[in-house]
């Protein structure tokens, strides 16, 4: 049954009468040799009151954590109620891309919000109204510095490997030649960089905080990247630029990430929202939507989408990307969480993460569980364990916590975000010194 | 009401407060922290509520009118699928959570991904893509991995019909296609002899839309499909126009070798202003093996996850894809089942034919024939005797409250509007729209400047597009 059509039987036969034609002449241009003489074998419709009984029997097949120790590129922070419902409102929803700019002023304003609010996170002069994710964002970012002359980028091996391998994907067809920096004590191994410059070099991709948690000297990559003319590029977690210098203090030219931590669930991995932002001269190359100000006939401020000269449907196979349809929504409910927080409560988030992650630590170090790199840190860190990270994901699933992530069989990568509670800390550390024992 | 959020922000003022923890871990490091001023908004709760309720009034969506945007189904949403994306079992679980902890999402996964299969006639599909767009560049790096692995390396070439929409050439080039172009015939579809002429042992794909962007059906579309695979190439549907033909025509029985769909559009899932979409991509057996990391695969009787496989083109994006939008619209098939899409279908077709034959008379469509979900009309004649373009139709259908339809696209029509009403607007709502496009060509022949002058009724007047291209004003800048 098609719940949504309005039109009852008889309306659609008045329909067809009145423009003289029948369903067989409608369907006339399907050549018969293509025609589907069947019935699709599916079910038959149902009402909403047992779809929503079957989606909720799948829901309850999902364990919901009550704790969450685990990011690795998805990370539960506490999101305002406020957010939620003003994000649902309708409007925003079920319109599209701002096409007409006349009747799509408060889409269009709200992504040139939020384009301002990314860049006052980056220090960045201009961000694109978001691309698939964090991951395609690297890969986005990549293809921008791409040009005859310089085709290899080199990415530091602490990038979040689903980040690396969607940059290989992306380019794999590409005159691009993709290369992976060492590791040196969880950071990159700058010495090796300094080895490994050449005159091709299009960029330079780190991840700061990485992969791993840990904060990489930014500069010292920065001031080897621009030795040469390459450019560099940042992703970063959002949050963590409460706290943390903005991407352009150390000179980086793209400045990209994984917004989910700015409102958005952690959802089994989306919708989440890639973020984009560069310096101005960079902007042109930038893939995607952007918004801009300018003037109505009566000259009232108003918004519009802008530099589209980039873009597919107007250059087709030259355009720097074929990225369509993007992930609006997602930026409108970053833009919300940021405005709710405001500065203070946004820095408050990223140093009760930075805090609650680094007491956890300390206190697993007194049960064992060693650092695995001394390094700086921001909310995600790895230990060993003392026993198999096997045991310490059962016991704790047992207690509705998600430990971390096992990186192998004796070694972890945990994360703390604000949304636990220090309650909460103090129950992990209990049940680990029980499994530990 | 116009206030930008941070003309609206006063020093000091807080919204949200968190827990208080007294948690001390180490201090910030200094060589780290940041030394610049972080200027977000500093409002209170009622200010942001007023200022996103007062945006939101300055949008338009489904929900508050026709929205006829041609190639984008732009079909109600129905409310359910919001209910269903909100369970916590859905919106909160990790990516990473063992699997065991999971087999719900699996579950509800794979069953969106066998119901495609059947929708589309294909042997297997992944979820991963985000959009349309990303769909068809997976689709490309597929047919590339599935030629590869053939050693059939010079194949350079994939064909695109200059009909097609500008994602698809752009995405063929993503993937390192030379693209060519092929013309259309006379009757709006690919000129069968051109084709020919271009086909060779380089082709490596023909990407296709049908119907296509002219809201036809390809008659040739057998001859086309076995002249490609002939010459060794493959087949690429792009699926944004399904909403036709749902359980009344197939792309794998078509011919079809790999597919992708916007569930953003023939799905129900709303379109959020731009985004969130979902682009899953369905192939034919012989280029399963080729599909990303990250797709849900049924493995020894459990359902599983592919990972770090060798032959997978690699990944499209983390995790795997926007996982409450494919929540929603496996709602929607189980809502519709297999009566209800093919109903949908049908009526969508009417609805654009009844609006085609009541509007001919005035309006130039562009290829006349029964179009199926969605038809191009051709404001050439008029720009050129009265001044009056597609771009003032559009600005004039504004003020009476309908989104217009696409514009200047496809670019084969010159002065396009692609109007697609969908199958969920009543009678009334066409009847309605009809007679406002015939008001507004009545107008346009009697008092051109009134379309030119339109729209009147919007929070601004016509907006000045080649001023923000020429002096960009990206973000906003406190007065100094
Ligand atoms: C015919 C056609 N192909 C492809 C696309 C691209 O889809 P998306 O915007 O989801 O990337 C569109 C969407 O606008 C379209 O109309």
């Amino acid at each position: 049954m098609a719940q949504y059509v309005p039109n009852t039987k008889d309306e659609q036969l008045k329909m067809l009468e009145e423009i003289g034609k029948t369903w067989n002449d409608l369907l006339s241009p399907i050549p018969q040799g293509v025609r589907l003489n069947r019935e699709l074998d599916l079910p038959p419709g149902i009402s909403e009151f047992e779809v929503m009984a079957k989606m909720a029997s799948y829901a309850k097949e999902n364990k919901v954590f009550t704790t969450v120790l685990r990011g690795a590129g998805a990370y539960r922070h506490l999101i305002p109620s406020v957010v939620r419902h003003l994000s649902a409102r309708e409007e925003f929803v079920t319109a599209y891309t701002p096409y007409q700019a006349e009747f799509s002023q408060g889409i269009l304003q709200s992504i040139f919000e939020y384009q301002t609010m990314i860049c006052q996170l980056t220090g960045m002069d201009a961000s694109n109204a978001s691309v698939y994710d964090g991951a395609s964002a690297v890969a986005e970012a990549v293809n921008m510095t791409v040009d005859r002359k310089r085709r290899r980028a080199l990415l530091s091996s602490n990038l979040d490997p689903q980040s690396i391998m969607t940059v290989q994907t992306y380019t794999q067809h590409l005159p691009i030649d993709v290369e992976i920096i060492p590791s040196k004590d969880g950071r990159l191994d700058l010495d090796w960089l300094k080895d490994h410059l050449t005159e091709d070099l299009a960029c330079v991709v780190i991840q700061h905080p990485n992969y791993f948690g840990i904060l990489e000297d930014t500069q010292a990559i920065s001031d080897v990247v621009h030795s040469t003319k390459a450019k560099m590029i940042v992703s970063v977690n959002p949050i963590s630029l409460a706290v943390f210098k903005e991407p352009r203090a150390y000179g980086a030219d793209i400045a990209v990430g994984e917004a989910q931590p700015l409102g958005l669930n952690i959802a089994f991995g989306g919708p989440y929202l890639g973020f984009m932002a560069t310096t101005s001269d960079m902007v042109r190359k930038l893939p995607g939507r952007i918004v801009g100000q300018t003037l109505d006939l009566d000259g009232k401020r108003a918004f519009v989408l802008t530099l589209q000269a980039r873009e597919q449907h107007i250059r087709r196979e030259k355009a720097s990307s074929s990225l369509c349809s993007n992930q609006a929504h997602c930026a409108l409910t970053a833009a919300m969480y940021l405005t709710s927080m405001g500065p203070v409560g946004l820095k408050d988030v990223a140093s009760q993460c930075y805090h609650k992650a680094h007491f956890l630590q300390k206190q697993l170090a007194a049960l064992d569980f060693k650092l695995k790199f001394d390094q700086p840190f921001f909310h995600e860190f790895v230990t060993t364990t003392p026993v198999s990270t096997n045991k310490i994901v059962q016991h704790l699933e047992q207690h509705d916590i998600l430990a971390g992530l096992p990186l192998d069989g004796r070694t972890m990568l945990w994360c703390v975000t604000e949304a636990v509670s220090e309650k909460e800390i103090h129950t992990v550390l209990r049940l680990l010194e029980e499994v530990s024992k | 009401m116009s206030n930008l959020i941070f003309e609206t922000s006063r020093e000091g003022r807080r919204c949200v407060i968190l827990p208080t923890s007294v948690m001390h871990g180490d201090d910030l490091y200094p060589e780290f922290t940041r030394e610049s001023a972080l200027e977000l908004p500093e409002v209170a709760e009622i200010d942001i509520v007023r200022h996103y309720i007062g945006l939101s009034r300055k949008a338009h969506g489904v929900d508050n009118g026709f929205y006829p945007l041609g190639s984008c189904t732009m079909k109600y949403n129905p409310r359910l699928n919001e209910d269903t994306a909100s369970l916590a079992g859905f919106a909160h679980i990790h990516p990473l959570q063992p699997v065991h902890t999971v087999n719900g999402a699996l579950k509800a996964l794979w069953h969106l991904q066998q119901s495609l299969c059947e929708v589309t006639g294909m042997d297997a599909f992944t979820v991963q893509p985000a959009a349309g767009a990303h769909g068809e560049f997976t689709g490309m790096l597929l047919i590339n991995a599935y030629h590869q692995s053939r050693k059939d390396t010079a194949r350079t070439q994939v064909i695109v019909p200059d009909s097609a929409h500008g994602t698809n050439p752009a995405s063929a080039a993503m993937a390192g296609y030379e693209v060519i172009s092929v013309k259309s015939n006379e009757k709006g579809g690919v000129d069968i002899d051109e084709l020919r002429s271009l086909v060779s042992e380089k082709t490596a794909a023909l990407m296709l839309t049908n119907p296509n962007t002219l809201g036809l059906f390809d008659e040739n579309i057998k001859e086309i499909a076995q002249m490609i695979h002939e010459a060794g190439g493959l087949l690429y549907y792009d699926g944004a126009n399904l909403n036709a033909i749902m359980g009344l025509s197939r792309p794998g029985d078509m011919g079809f070798d790999v597919v992708h769909l916007n569930l953003h559009k023939t799905f129900s899932t709303p379109h959020g202003g731009g985004g969130p979409g979902s682009g899953p991509v369905g192939v034919k057996k012989r280029l399963i093996p080729f599909l990303p990391n990250g797709t849900i695969i049924a493995k020894d009787d459990a359902l599983a996850i592919k990972n770090d496989d060798e032959l997978a083109i690699g990944r499209m994006r983390s995790f795997y894809g926007n996982f409450l939008t494919n929540i929603r619209a496996l709602t929607y098939i189980l809502s519709l089942g297999r009566d209800g899409l093919k109903e949908a279908s049908m009526n969508a077709v009417l609805n654009a034919n009844y609006m085609m034959e009541k509007l001919k008379d005035l309006y130039t469509v562009a290829y006349p024939s029964t179009c199926m979900h969605e038809f191009v009309v051709s404001m050439e004649k008029e720009k050129d005797e009265y001044n009056v373009s597609a771009k003032d139709v559009s600005k004039a259908l504004l003020d009476v409250g309908i989104h217009p339809p696409t514009m200047y696209f496809p670019q084969i029509v010159h002065e396009a509007l692609m109007i697609e009403p969908n199958e969920t607007e009543s009678k009334e709502t066409l009847d309605f729209a009809i007679q406002a496009f015939r008001d507004i060509y009545h107008t346009a022949m009697t008092d051109g400047q009134a379309l030119r002058d339109a729209p009147l009724t919007t929070p601004v007047k016509r907006v000045d597009d080649v001023l923000a291209a020429r002096s960009p004003i990206l973000i906003y800048k406190k007065p100094e």
